[in-house]
């Protein structure tokens, strides 16, 4: 028993750091966020427990990080979990909080299962549990060995991170807990997966194969495109976000997949490079996705409902808000100069860097990856145009919407301290990459003192050993966006005269909110292009006055949740069925069971006579 | 010096821009036997709109009204990224493609939200099937640059400029890249720029609502792209002599005679017909990047 007495260890290297400051970042706005958001929404007893829970969390996760023992990291990696079940069915009046909970109770025990045994393996060559007696264990692992303690590990890490197809879990919980819980939970959570990941599998076991790099670039673009396409179909507010963190997740791990797949090219400066651009994106989304959350939590804490079809003209009632989720939804879409374009510019350069110094096939499976990072950004873009458009512009499109008021201060600090953060991420480009240089170093094992990145002019291009980036330009982006803006300002306001009228309504009536573009309108051409996977279906209804007038007519939208119809729900049959056939020896018959103990100690006595 | 040359480009192509338009117009009204309006009459239309007052609608927000200078500063801004007369002997290595369509997203961006704004359904409609296809048209037209830069060895327009070899995989790149202009101009058999029908427009039902000023704004912007993207497609087609004004007229000219040909030649595309071109165009972008990563 001597392994376990190794208490409470601590380990703080650069990525550990790293992790700490992310989650520092996103939850002390969370916290002073939740003061306003949970008055007047719980009771006493209940806001004090949410307080408790938040600090567990954050704790929780701070241990994860940090912690040089696997054994003890898995208790705090169990906790983290525990807490966070909690949390998601905090509202448990709700019966959608309490499946909501068990799914992802299930999903996440799948997923430490596989990490314990990826921990066990692990174990049996190093005969230790601390991280360094692990590193070295690893070395002696046999090849074969290690390729399936990394399918384990990726399992368990992916089931946390929400990677296609096993994200299943994650669109149903983080919009369920409280705001500035989902805020936690999607902008941190979930990157701690990524920190196991990056610590278990890059830091101690060594990557082994190049085909594990290939795994979770494929597995990174299929993220990428499932988790937008489903974002776009989704009215709910919360959980249209939620399936943007499965997407992002998607972007974060091309950079780690890519970075793994140069190590094992032996392409060192080209590994950091790929892996600075995964963490910077990373941070990125802690930052905006934290913040998106706290905007949904105001518009749902403000007016009572998530479904952005009943929603509408917030700018005018919450001009704040707006122009805090505004901002959010712009670096999320990559727009420049906002964070979000940084990481994922730097993200494709990376491909592309990589695709003009490899082999063969690698130069297509590169640029095949960095095409569909192309075409997620679009479809983020559109997402986020819809769910700003319709939920901020245009008229309300209920009365709960119309009697929405601006959210109380404290929730707002929150908001705005994060809408910051996403302008100083892009603006400060050059001095992040210089400490995330230094991160990947730490977690790739490379000497990063001759590693150089200048991010200048925005074009990279290979020198030598060293990448070169060359950026004057963002503040030539930021004089001229303002230089036009200011413009507008002065002609706008100064000289152009300007009349306010009725928008057209091409000659018939007054328009109203009942005739404004719907979300599901929005989504349509999406619809129908993506139709092969999404497999929409509609149910029409008339009501009729008489066969020959037709009162009403309503019309809804389904799609099919492909992994939950095909993967999951056979699955689910099929332990059902098992467990239906296995009752059968339980009938409840106390002889029967006498039998049964009879003839156990029978086979027994049989079996030690014989061997 | 330097940046006055850049000055020069940057003043020079803004002015130009509404020219290209006109001509286009006045070629096809040739090929078609009409006599039609004078190659300058964009400049009169901007002239007009400029004078005019703007009507707003009540149910629009600060967007709406910042929207048009969003997105005139945005085209403005590519300019200069472009290695033309300005760039060849100034500032080496300033942005790649990627800049240039990463800017132009942020003027897209709000131009859709603008549409969104007045809570009518065209502005809706047209924003919807705009990010729709520009969402699509991304892929195809980072892979291929991608494909050319990968025969230049550099992402850069300056490289790629530079590079003087038409390989087999660019001109496939090229083709590809001629679909992504005529989406990205609101050409046919995409976009049809001269109708308000609401079954067919795209770009101008988004721009429904805006009037005077503004609008003057937004034209001189979609002229000011079509030029941006003129120029980077006869950069890598004809990858010579970019630094010579007349040259640069001579092939911006060309293209527009292409463009003519093909909007009096072709008819307007059902919208669930475009994700076939479009997907069509993929293929010719995965086609040249395969051809180019075995060099030829």
């Amino acid at each position: 028993m001597g392994y376990f007495k190794t208490g409470l260890s601590m380990l703080i290297d650069p990525l550990s750091l790293f992790f700490l400051f992310v989650i520092a970042i996103v939850s002390l706005p969370s916290a002073i966020y939740s003061i306003g958001y949970l008055k007047g929404e719980y009771s006493r007893a209940k806001t004090a427990l949410a307080w408790v829970l938040l600090v567990g969390f954050v704790a929780s996760m701070v241990l994860v990080v940090t912690v040089s023992n696997a054994f003890v990291f898995l208790i705090v990696w169990e906790l983290m979990s525990l807490v966070s079940y909690f949390l998601v069915t905090f509202d448990n009046k709700h019966e959608k909080s309490v499946m909501a909970g068990t799914i992802y109770m299930i999903m996440t025990h799948i997923g430490t299962a596989f990490i314990t045994a990826a921990f066990l393996i692990m174990f049996k060559y190093s005969n230790s549990f601390d991280f360094t007696a692990f590193k070295l264990g690893c070395q002696a692992m046999p090849g074969h060995v290690k390729d399936i303690v990394f399918l384990f590990l990726l399992i368990g890490f992916g089931t946390k991170a929400g990677i296609v197809p096993l994200h299943i879990w994650l669109p149903y919980a983080h919009p369920q807990a409280p705001s500035h819980i989902s805020s936690i939970m999607s902008g941190v959570m979930i990157k701690t997966a990524i920190y196991g990941l990056l610590r278990f599998v890059i830091f101690i076991l060594g990557i082994n194969a190049i085909w594990w790099g290939n795994i979770i670039l494929i597995l990174a673009s299929i993220s990428c495109l499932v988790g937008v396409i489903y974002a776009l179909m989704e009215h709910d507010l919360k959980r249209l976000l939620a399936y943007h963190s499965v997407e992002n997740i998607g972007i974060i791990l091309l950079g780690v997949g890519a970075s793994m797949v140069f190590l094992k090219m032996n392409m060192p400066v080209l590994a950091v490079f790929a892996l600075c651009a995964g963490l910077y994106h990373l941070v990125n989304h802690a930052i905006f996705k934290g913040l998106l959350f706290l905007c949904a939590g105001s518009v749902y804490k403000m007016s009572q409902t998530r479904n952005i079809e009943k929603l509408g003209g917030l700018i005018k009632l919450m001009p704040q808000t707006a122009l805090a989720f505004l901002i959010g939804s712009m670096a999320i879409s990559a727009i420049i100069p906002l964070n979000g374009f940084i990481s994922e510019w730097l993200t494709l350069q990376a491909l592309f860097l990589g695709s003009i110094n490899s082999i063969g096939g690698y130069k297509i499976f590169m640029g095949i990856c960095a095409a569909v990072l192309a075409l997620t950004g679009g479809l983020a873009a559109a997402c986020f145009v819809k769910a700003f458009g319709i939920t901020f512009l245009g008229l309300p499109r209920s009365k709960k919407a119309e009697s929405s008021r601006e959210a109380p201060l404290t929730m707002r600090l929150g908001m705005f301290f994060l809408a910051l953060l996403t302008v100083v991420f892009g603006l400060a480009a050059s001095i992040v990459i210089k400490f995330l240089v230094i991160v990947s170093g730490c977690a790739t094992g490379i000497g990063v003192e001759k590693i150089n990145f200048t991010l200048n002019n925005f074009v990279l291009a290979p020198q030598g050993s060293t990448v070169y980036l060359s950026s004057p330009l963002v503040a030539l982006v930021l004089v001229t966006i303002i230089g036009f803006i200011a413009a507008g300002v002065y002609f706008g306001l100064g000289r152009n005269k300007v009349a306010v009228n009725k928008t057209w309504d091409c000659g018939y009536y007054n328009l109203d909110s009942r005739t404004e573009y719907t979300a599901t309108a929005f989504s349509k051409p999406f619809r129908v292009a993506f139709s092969f996977f999404l497999l929409p279906y509609r149910k029409t209804k008339k009501i009729r006055e008489s066969s020959y007038h037709i009162k009403s007519f309503r019309y809804e939208v389904f799609t099919t949740s492909v992994f939950k119809s095909y993967i999951y729900e056979p699955v689910i049959k099929l332990i059902y069925i098992t467990a239906k056939n296995l009752r059968r020896f339980q009938p409840g018959s106390i002889h029967l069971y006498l039998a049964y103990i009879f003839v156990t100690i029978l086979l027994l006595l049989i079996f030690v006579n014989r061997f | 010096m330097k940046i006055l040359f850049l000055f020069i480009q940057i003043l020079l192509l803004i002015a130009i821009a509404p020219f290209l338009s006109g001509l286009i117009k006045k070629i096809k009204n040739t090929l078609r036997m009409r006599k039609g309006a004078s190659v300058f009459q964009p400049y009169y239309n901007l002239q007009k709109l400029f004078g005019k007052e703007e009507v707003i609608s009540e149910n629009t927000s600060w967007i709406f009204r910042i929207t048009p200078f969003i997105v005139m500063g945005c085209v403005v801004l590519t300019i200069p990224l472009l290695p033309l007369f300005g760039l060849a002997v100034s500032l080496n290595y300033m942005g790649d493609f990627l800049l240039i369509i990463f800017i132009l997203a942020l003027g897209r961006f709000f131009l859709a939200l603008a549409g969104l704004d007045a809570a009518s359904a065209f502005g809706g409609m047209g924003s919807s099937r705009e990010m729709f296809i520009s969402a699509l048209v991304e892929p195809v037209a980072l892979l291929a640059v991608f494909a050319v830069s990968l025969n230049a060895g550099s992402t850069s327009l300056q490289a790629i400029s530079n590079f003087h070899v038409m390989k087999l995989s660019s001109f496939i790149a090229v083709i590809s890249l001629f679909i992504v202009t005529i989406v990205e101009t609101s050409r046919l058999p995409i976009d049809n720029q001269e109708t308000h029908l609401e079954l067919t427009m795209i770009h101008e039902a988004m721009v429904l609502e805006y009037s005077g000023r503004s609008l003057a704004l937004l034209e001189w912007a979609s002229y000011i792209k079509q030029v941006i993207f003129f120029t980077i497609l006869s950069i890598i087609t004809m990858p010579f002599g970019s630094a010579n004004i007349f040259i640069y007229f001579i092939k911006i000219a060309a293209m527009c005679l292409i463009i003519a040909v093909i909007e009096i030649l072709t008819a307007k595309m059902r919208l669930f017909r475009v994700v076939d071109f479009l997907s069509f165009s993929l293929f010719l972008s995965v086609t040249a990047l395969i051809i180019s990563s075995i060099g030829l």
